[in-house]
């Protein structure tokens, strides 16, 4: 399974570097099969024990149904205040920090509509720094934490309707290995 | 092993795919000319459709025309064709309506051809300018881009663009495609391919290097390329967001926006990735610099009085001007390289325009029509402004003279053509 895995990665990846031989250079093999394969593999181990035991902690990142799944924290029109509705999500992972004082996370922020690429860049990044911010203020070490931007570039939805821009109006707490 | 297979031929099939779309032209559409257009008849080169790869005058006539300076008066309008000065029927040309025409031909010298053209005033009967090239017959194009630009500088005084180039991203399904091209949108090469974003492509002075912001790591990094040897190195790479790379006139540093301070602002680092030093000092958003040709201040756009506006301050240090004051949100500014121009984005009732200013008199006015606008950049002559521009959801590149009186559209059929950076003259 795994092995099968592993050549189909290899395969992509060979074959992406043959491709851009012709003339254009490549950035690395996309994220899906490259660096977050990777980071899967890592925490394999865990998973499979605590499924064969039942005594072993699941890894509440990894569960469904812990609030920790939760990963969004949703902003206002134009605002990077981390709105009420927002808090709780925010002092989870705050909690989850503190407690786990080796794992780190990237908080990534987004922004909706149109504007200057690099003034969304800005905006995006006010977004991330608040909830870093917040973070910081509840006792996560700044080590753990790193805010950046993704402004306008990645949306998650694409559509043009209201509920289509709120959702775009987001930072995302991505761990290391993710 | 029947996955891993069929899984090959569905990648050598998307190899070629985007190969395809690498090489695609663009498609260029001249929109609408000036009033005061200069006559000029370019009379067909003698063997021109059979000495080189590509007949030169169509290429000739293109280039005068986009820059929205000049008419073509047509080569049938006078009965004779002409390829010596001695057999140029001045009345004929006056009488339709000519005020200078030019004539040229190709000749076979060894393995290569000669190439030669004179321009005439039509009402002096008086030579302008000529020249003459001895190349290989592919080098067709070249040579006429080299003619034009000739005849530019000979009719208007400013210095030609037509061997410039054009950097841009190109959207094509998931890709990025950092590409760059003739300032006609021919010969289109793409320089970096990613699956994350591209953005921000900005040219070295010396034509050779392209700074970029790439989203490959995941986050914003600045990187520069070099265009001759293809080789590629970080810049910025430090902690939060790195964006927005601007080259000062020498070459030798970068403005940029890092957010290490916990917003972003505008610093100044080595070209190659030495030493931070901070520009601007406020709480605010304080993002997009461009230098002023003498490399003294950095324009740039800052929210510290609420929406986004364009202010300049000194590289050294000192305190921020404002210099835009219509409207609640101007962004992206760009320079002339003649010092005199500033072109930048307004948002006015939901639309987002490119305008123009006077820097001396502060007088703007709008340059585009549609509704939605980005990123404008000058011709390294200032003559033109080029920007992106979304038509029905597809983003496709104009070229319009400041004054608004011509414009140049740039399309790709397959894919959205953004954030473009017009070259400066020099090539490696």
């Amino acid at each position: 399974m795994n092995l099968k895995h592993l050549l189909i990665g290899t395969a992509t990846v060979a074959l992406l570097a043959a491709c851009s031989s012709t003339k254009p250079l490549e950035t690395a093999a996309p994220t899906e099969n490259g660096s977050a394969g990777a980071g899967q593999s890592a925490t394999l181990p865990a998973d499979t024990g605590a499924a064969g035991q039942g005594t072993v902690a699941v890894d509440p990142l990894k569960d469904p149904n812990s609030p920790l799944s939760k990963r969004s924290v949703y902003f206002d029109f134009d605002s990077s205040a981390v709105k009420q509705s927002e808090q709780q999500t925010v002092a989870n992972h705050a909690e989850y920090l503190k407690g786990h004082p080796n794992r780190k996370v990237v908080i990534q922020g987004n922004t909706d509509a149109r504007g200057s690429r690099e003034y969304n860049l800005g905006l995006g990044q006010r977004r991330a720094e608040s909830v870093k911010n917040a973070m910081q203020v509840i006792g996560v070490k700044e080590n753990q934490l790193e805010a950046v931007s993704f402004g306008k570039e990645k949306p998650k939805a694409t559509g043009n309707t209201e509920a289509d821009y709120a959702q775009n109006r987001r930072a995302d707490i991505a761990y290391d290995g993710e | 092993m029947p996955i891993v297979k069929t899984l090959i031929r569905a990648m050598l099939l998307l190899c070629l795919a985007a190969a395809g779309v690498a090489r695609a032209d663009m498609t260029i559409e001249i929109v609408g000319g000036g009033a005061n257009r200069h006559a000029i008849a370019v009379l067909p080169f003698q063997n021109e459709t059979t000495q080189v790869r590509e007949a030169l005058t169509p290429i000739i006539r293109n280039d005068l025309l986009l820059t929205g300076a000049f008419r073509m008066v047509d080569p049938a309008s006078a009965a004779n064709p002409a390829f010596e000065p001695a057999q140029i029927n001045y009345p004929a040309w006056r009488g339709a309506g000519a005020q200078s025409l030019a004539i040229g031909k190709v000749e076979a010298a060894g393995g290569q051809v000669k190439i030669s053209f004179r321009l005439f005033d039509a009402a002096q009967q008086k030579q302008l300018t000529s020249g003459e090239f001895t190349v290989t017959p592919e080098r067709s194009r070249e040579v006429a881009h080299t003619i034009a630009d000739m005849i530019y500088e000979a009719i208007t005084g400013q210095k030609g663009i037509f061997n410039t180039r054009i950097s841009y991203v190109l959207k094509s399904g998931r890709d990025y495609l950092l590409q760059v091209a003739d300032m006609d949108g021919r010969g289109a090469q793409t320089i970096l391919r990613s699956k994350e974003p591209i953005i921000s492509p900005a040219w070295s002075p010396d034509g050779g290097k392209i700074a970029y912001v790439s989203f490959e790591a995941k986050k914003p990094v600045v990187w520069v390329q070099n265009l001759v040897t293809g080789q590629r190195h970080i810049v910025a790479n430090f902690k939060g967001s790195n964006s927005a790379p601007a080259w000062s006139p020498d070459g030798r540093q970068l403005a940029v926006v890092l957010t290490t301070s916990g917003t972003s602002q505008i610093y100044v680092i080595d070209a190659n990735g030495g030493g931070a030093r901070r520009v601007t000092h406020s709480n605010a958003i304080d993002t997009e610099p461009a230098w002023s040709p003498d490399g003294s201040q950095l324009y740039f756009v800052s929210d510290r009085a609420g929406g986004p506006q364009i202010y300049v301050q000194p590289v050294a240090g000192g305190s921020a001007r404002r210099l835009s004051w219509d409207g609640s949100y101007n962004v992206s500014p760009k320079v002339s390289p003649d010092g005199r121009t500033l072109s930048y984005i307004r948002r006015a009732a939901g639309q987002f325009r490119v305008v123009v200013q006077d820097l001396a008199s502060g007088d703007n006015r709008v340059l585009s029509s549609g509704a939605y606008n980005e990123r404008p950049s000058f011709a390294p002559n200032s003559r033109m402004v080029l920007f992106a521009s979304d038509e029905g959801g597809k983003s496709v590149l104009y070229a319009a003279t400041p004054d608004g009186s011509s414009k140049v559209r740039l399309a790709v059929i397959n894919g959205d053509v953004q954030d473009p950076a017009w070259g400066p003259f020099n090539r490696p």
